[in-house]
């Protein structure tokens, strides 16, 4: 794939996937969902269930998942009761927006004509954005940056580490489609600050 | 009598993720500094950790870094040294 370019005329965000790319890409966003939905916001055993469950604010500590505690870092850092109030009134509303943003990539891939399954090759999804999705297109590829990168514990400097892996190794694959969604994320940025 | 209020500041910190263009960015898209600006910012986060984004009241602070979190920045809110 040749990432994001910006349409002379129109002036949207194009960007042309392999079936396999646009998979991959959806089954990231996907997994986003899925863990920013799964773990409880609410993580409060120690309460009574009834007081818990009349409880509609937010959450006061750091997420336990490290991709969610990176996600959502600690704001205060040397005010523990401010930060929780931070976290009480920002957690729930920055958790739904990183959902929407990462179900705006499934759409589009999907509108764009990447089938529920994917069976046939040699498919190939033109897609094409305006201004402001491509911007929660680029938000979201940060996310899911993040959440890679998290998980393979991504350190500064470390790429000749990730490359003296053999190409079998899991984790050299998955380090694989990290930089292969930061190629995607730097020519989407590098395409939205052309005019 | 005029009570001065403490300034607040948002940090930006660096991580091995993010980015030099996005974070170049995210500076100018959300508080609309120049690229130059922006740039030298940047460039304080990637070489010294971190950077001093923008300052003003504590509520203006924690709507910055809540923003910044949007973007999947790195950001806290201090008083000013």
């Amino acid at each position: 794939m040749s990432g994001f370019a910006r349409h002379r005329r129109s002036k949207h965000l194009i960007a042309t996937f392999t079936g396999l790319e646009a998979d991959l890409l959806r089954s990231l966003a996907a997994q986003l969902v899925e863990l920013l939905r799964n773990e409880a916001a609410v993580p409060r055993d120690d309460v009574d269930p009834l007081e818990a469950m009349m409880d509609f604010s937010g959450p006061t500590t750091e997420p336990d998942d490290p991709v969610l505690a990176r996600l959502f870092p600690t704001a205060y850092q040397h005010d523990e009761e401010a930060a929780a109030e931070f976290r009480r009134f920002t957690e729930g509303g920055l958790r739904d927006g990183k959902a929407n943003a990462a179900i705006t990539i499934i759409d589009g891939l999907e509108e764009a004509g990447l089938p529920p399954e994917l069976t046939e090759d040699g498919l190939m999804i033109d897609v094409e954005l305006d201004e402001p999705t491509a911007e929660t297109w680029m938000r979201s590829l940060t996310d899911l940056r993040l959440a890679l990168a998290t998980r393979l514990e991504v350190e500064e400097g470390d790429e000749d580490y990730w490359h003296s892996l053999p190409d079998d190794d899991p984790r050299a694959q998955a380090h694989d489609i990290y930089e292969w969604v930061g190629y995607l994320q730097e020519t989407l940025v590098r395409a939205l600050s052309s005019r | 009598m005029t009570v001065l209020a403490v300034p607040w500041v948002t940090i930006v910190w660096n991580d091995p993720v993010n980015l030099m263009s996005y974070v170049t960015y995210v500076f100018q898209k959300y508080f609309g500094y120049d690229k130059k600006k922006a740039e030298k910012l940047m460039l304080e986060v990637h070489e010294d950790g971190r950077s001093v984004v923008s300052s003003g009241s504590r509520e203006e602070m924690e709507r910055d870094v809540q923003a910044m979190h949007e973007y999947g920045l790195w950001a806290t809110l201090d008083k000013q040294q």
